[in-house]
């Protein structure tokens, strides 16, 4: 008969749970919201460049919040910054995740004590999924911190959500 | 090319005694002072008269002198109440490569100084960023806003000496 008969019937079929397939396909393309704050940015950039390439694990700048799987905070969050993260993680489509990039977006970096108009943590305001130390981390660092992140969703369920 | 003694020599005779003075005893050059209703009348004077010519504002900065009486509370915070805020005017000049510094003392309980926005059009954001960390209001400013805090920052002004910074900003913790 057609082709599609003999195709499954030579047995390529491949069977697979649910969850690791949706998974599998979640944590292969996760599509960053394009946003940079400060000198981690140039980090993130480099990262995306060719030399470090993000792209190999599936990572693209997407320039829409509502179309975006995961956002980098790479930099300083000011309190008037604060606001305006809070609402584009608003507008983020479910599953979302977030790395926290940076001493800055950590806890405050060296703005902690006399940085009257820093946040003191994104986490404050967002709920993080990987934290990257470093100031600014080095491009190896937050691709370690985007394998962490893989390796968070891999353990997914669609029961329950890890993240 | 002028030095600044010479420049001053200049602006007496051209204004008022009452309007400016010249200070020495700085360790750099040394510094005009000038009154705060007045500067922008000698600002334009520096800008257009033909053996000044200073073409550019290349900084304009907030000071919180903090010469008031200081009141430390039993908590250690520290309030000042009196003394001056003083703004300085880094000024050069592109064709004659002239520099000249300018400082306009003013009250800190009601700082009000001219603005200079109308001679150099780059102190327009220069002035609100004096009026957003120091609180000096620039008379005849067009659109004295604040530039770099929020627009609804109601704890004050964040280079003063005295400066408290709140517990909240809109639900967010400040403190680390």
């Amino acid at each position: 008969m057609g082709l599609l008969d003999k195709e499954f019937s030579d047995g390529n079929i491949v069977i697979a749970r649910v969850d690791d397939l949706m998974n599998w396909a979640r944590l292969s393309s996760i599509w960053q919201l394009g946003f940079g704050l400060a000198c981690c940015a140039i980090e993130m950039m480099a990262t995306s460049a060719s030399h470090y390439d993000f792209d190999r694990f599936g990572v693209i700048p997407r320039n829409t919040p509502r179309q975006s799987d995961a956002i980098i905070i790479s930099g300083t969050v000011t309190l008037k910054m604060a606001i305006r993260i809070k609402r584009l993680y608003e507008q983020m489509p479910d599953p979302k995740y977030i790395i926290s990039m940076g001493s800055c977006a950590n806890c405050g970096g060296p703005y902690w004590e006399h940085g009257y108009h820093v946040l003191k943590g994104i986490d404050r305001v967002i709920p993080v999924d990987v934290y990257v130390p470093g100031c600014p981390p080095r491009p190896e660092a937050l691709l370690e911190g985007l394998l962490k992140l893989q390796e968070k969703i891999r353990n997914e369920t669609l029961r329950i959500k890890s993240a | 090319m002028k030095n600044p003694e010479e420049i001053f020599e200049i602006l007496k005779r051209e204004f008022d005694e009452t309007l400016l003075s010249i200070d020495n005893s700085a360790p750099t050059e040394p510094i005009i002072n000038i009154a705060p209703i007045g500067i922008m009348k000698v600002s334009r004077f520096l800008r257009d008269t033909e053996e000044l010519k200073f073409d550019s504002l290349m900084v304009l900065s907030g000071v919180d002198e903090a010469n008031g009486i200081k009141i430390k509370d039993e908590d250690g915070v520290e309030t000042i109440t009196g003394g001056n805020l003083s703004v300085y005017y880094h000024l050069y000049s592109t064709t004659l490569r002239h520099k000249i510094t300018l400082k306009v003392t003013t009250s800190r309980d009601d700082p009000q100084v001219e603005s200079v926005e109308s001679v150099w059009k780059c102190a327009d954001w220069h002035e609100r960023e004096a009026y957003d960390m120091f609180g000096i209001i620039f008379l005849n400013h067009p659109d004295l806003r604040r530039i770099l805090m929020p627009y609804d920052w109601e704890a004050g002004y964040p280079l003063r000496k005295d400066y408290k910074n709140p517990e909240f900003y809109q639900g967010m913790k400040v403190p680390y």
